[in-house]
């Protein structure tokens, strides 16, 4: 808590943690390993629509809206990684780029959107943008895998608007934590929406429930831990 | 903007193959087919029921001798690249090239089909022994997946009807069910149980008998790969995809609803008929249109009632609410 008055009462423009980040190797280091998956796929759609070989396969669009959705979730998986490699490891400079590994996330949730938006529902509706509307209604009510992305998409929203240093010190660091706590819900949403939408019995959303479970579970042992040190210095 | 890749159904086919080199190839298949059938147990009751005896052509890309006949719908046949690398066949890997990259590992020759059930004919029959190899037809079909997606395929085959015949099931099969060979050192997909394997499906009596109803030995006027189901699959183009079974190893005449996987493993998503039809929205897939394989990344089309052959089948339907038994 100390770390976070701190910043309040001596006027640093930048949060604590933040600081000497510009001239970091991890700044741009961080940055292109993020953009990488997003610059990769605008490259192959380049390449499909010049009519080049590439690597989408027989339906672009279907790998498009796995690519998306699959890198949308890891990255917000690895977002949640960072605290525990901090805490287990001696790479304490991780927590650096943790905000932005988030944003990377809503980035690439927003682009998994907006191509179903686009790709989808548009040109399923006729290029007619209320018939397209139409569509997203029914599948967000009628489709459960949609319900839940949908959802989880949403939830995101607020957590990239607040992400800015101002909007940290507008809403106080107690409040900003307390709303930045709606990533568990979210990620929990989007692992919920990546396994109803595979068919049958899959192997690949127990493994990202497992991981995301794992995440959560040290979380809790964390907050244990230093409640019962808590109970133990007041004693 | 899209052109025909092989229009393969337009040449006679002596250009396919010159008839000489294609008996020649048969004698030394049906000498090496004749071997392997004696290397299976328990072939003692092989019959001759719709074949002629001859060896079955084998191997991804071989040749067939067929005729072309009016079952041909006009939009342009799926690039064959497409047709054979993309697919559903979870024995091998639910990743859409999953099957093309790992399906060659499967042995499909020799092949025997298992003939169980409520009928007269029954036991262990070689393939060459259900399938006339010398009397095979063409039929240009659209493939609707229940994922929404389609494609036009020139399948190689015989009508399924006359096979099911020659096993002469009695009074009491209203029900064929199928079921797709299982081998797990061969099938790397089923170490994970995605469904209950082995695969099957199943078709009323009626249906089964409905002329659209085909046995594909191969496509675009060879052999299937594997990754297609050989070397003998269903197509039954007024149902979604996965009705139409891949790699058959056997066949069973019951006088109950047999199960099918999908149904088994989603009941309220995927019924026993599954007949195609754009007014039942599926709880992951509106069906009411379809993006079209190799139509184009902008590729769509309105998803038809039966998926077109409605003339054909709306019959076997007559009173029956197609929401309910979807």
């Amino acid at each position: 808590m100390k770390a976070w008055t701190s910043w309040s009462t001596t006027r640093t423009r930048r949060l604590p943690y933040m600081r000497s980040f510009n001239r970091h190797w991890l700044k741009p280091v961080s940055f292109w390993l993020l953009a990488a998956p997003g610059l990769w796929l605008f490259w192959q759609w380049g390449l499909l629509l010049t009519g080049g070989s590439n690597a989408l396969g027989f339906n672009p669009i279907e790998t498009t809206h796995r690519f998306l959705g699959d890198t949308a979730l890891y990255v917000l998986l690895i977002s949640l990684a960072v605290s525990p490699v901090r805490a287990l490891t001696p790479w304490k400079s991780v927590l650096k780029i943790r905000r932005r590994i988030g944003l990377a996330a809503f980035w690439y949730a927003f682009l998994h959107v907006s191509a179903y938006l686009g790709l989808d529902l548009l040109i399923a509706a006729g290029l007619n943008p209320v018939g397209a509307l139409a569509g997203l209604w029914e599948d967000v009510a009628e489709r459960i895998y949609i319900t839940l992305g949908m959802l989880a998409f949403i939830g995101l929203i607020p957590l990239a608007i607040t992400s800015f240093n101002s909007m940290i010190r507008r809403l106080g660091a107690r409040h900003w934590q307390r709303l930045h706590w709606l990533v568990y819900p979210i990620a929990a949403l989007a692992v919920l929406h990546h396994g109803h939408m595979v068919r049958g019995h899959q192997l690949a959303p127990w493994i990202n429930g497992g991981i995301l479970a794992l995440l959560l579970a040290f979380r809790l042992y964390r907050a244990y831990q230093s409640r019962s040190r808590a109970i133990k210095s007041a004693a | 903007m899209f052109r025909r890749p092989r229009e393969i159904w337009q040449s006679s086919t002596d250009s396919v193959t010159p008839k000489n080199l294609y008996l020649n190839r048969r004698k030394i298949i049906a000498a090496g087919g004749a071997l392997a059938v004696t290397g299976i147990a328990g072939c003692g009751n092989a019959q001759t029921p719709g074949g002629n005896g001859a060896g079955a052509p084998t191997g991804a890309g071989t040749p067939l001798d067929f005729r072309t006949t009016d079952y041909r719908i006009e939009d342009p046949s799926t690039p064959y690249d497409a047709v054979t690398g993309y697919n559903n066949f979870y024995e091998f890997g639910v990743g859409k090239s999953d099957p093309a990259r790992y399906a060659h590992a499967m042995t499909t020759s020799p092949w025997s089909i298992s003939v169980e059930g409520e009928a007269e004919r029954t036991g262990e029959f070689a393939l060459e022994d259900v399938i006339d190899f010398s009397n095979l037809e063409e039929r240009i079909y659209r493939l609707r997946c229940v994922e929404a997606w389609s494609m036009v395929i020139p399948w190689i085959g015989v009508p399924l009807g006359p096979v099911l015949q020659s096993f002469q099931p009695n009074s009491n099969a209203r029900y064929v069910q199928f079921e797709t060979y299982l081998n797990r050192d061969e099938m790397r997909g089923t170490r994970f149980r995605v469904l209950d394997w082995p695969y099957v499906e199943g078709l009323r009596m009626d249906e089964a008998m409905n002329e659209l109803a085909f046995l594909a030995v191969g496509l675009y006027g060879e052999v299937l790969p594997n990754q297609n189901g050989a070397p003998i699959r269903l197509v039954v183009p007024w149902k979604y995809g996965y009705k139409s079974i891949k790699s058959i190893r056997s066949i069973r005449f019951t006088s109950e609803q047999p199960d099918t996987s999908w149904n088994l493993s989603a009941p309220h998503e995927y019924g026993f008929y599954s007949n195609v039809n754009p007014n039942r929205a599926h709880p992951r897939w509106s069906q009411a249109s379809e993006r079209i394989i190799g139509g184009g990344v902008f590729g769509r089309r309105e998803t038809e009632m039966f998926n077109g052959y409605e003339d054909q089948v709306a019959s076997l339907y007559e009173g029956m609410d197609l929401l309910v038994n979807h």
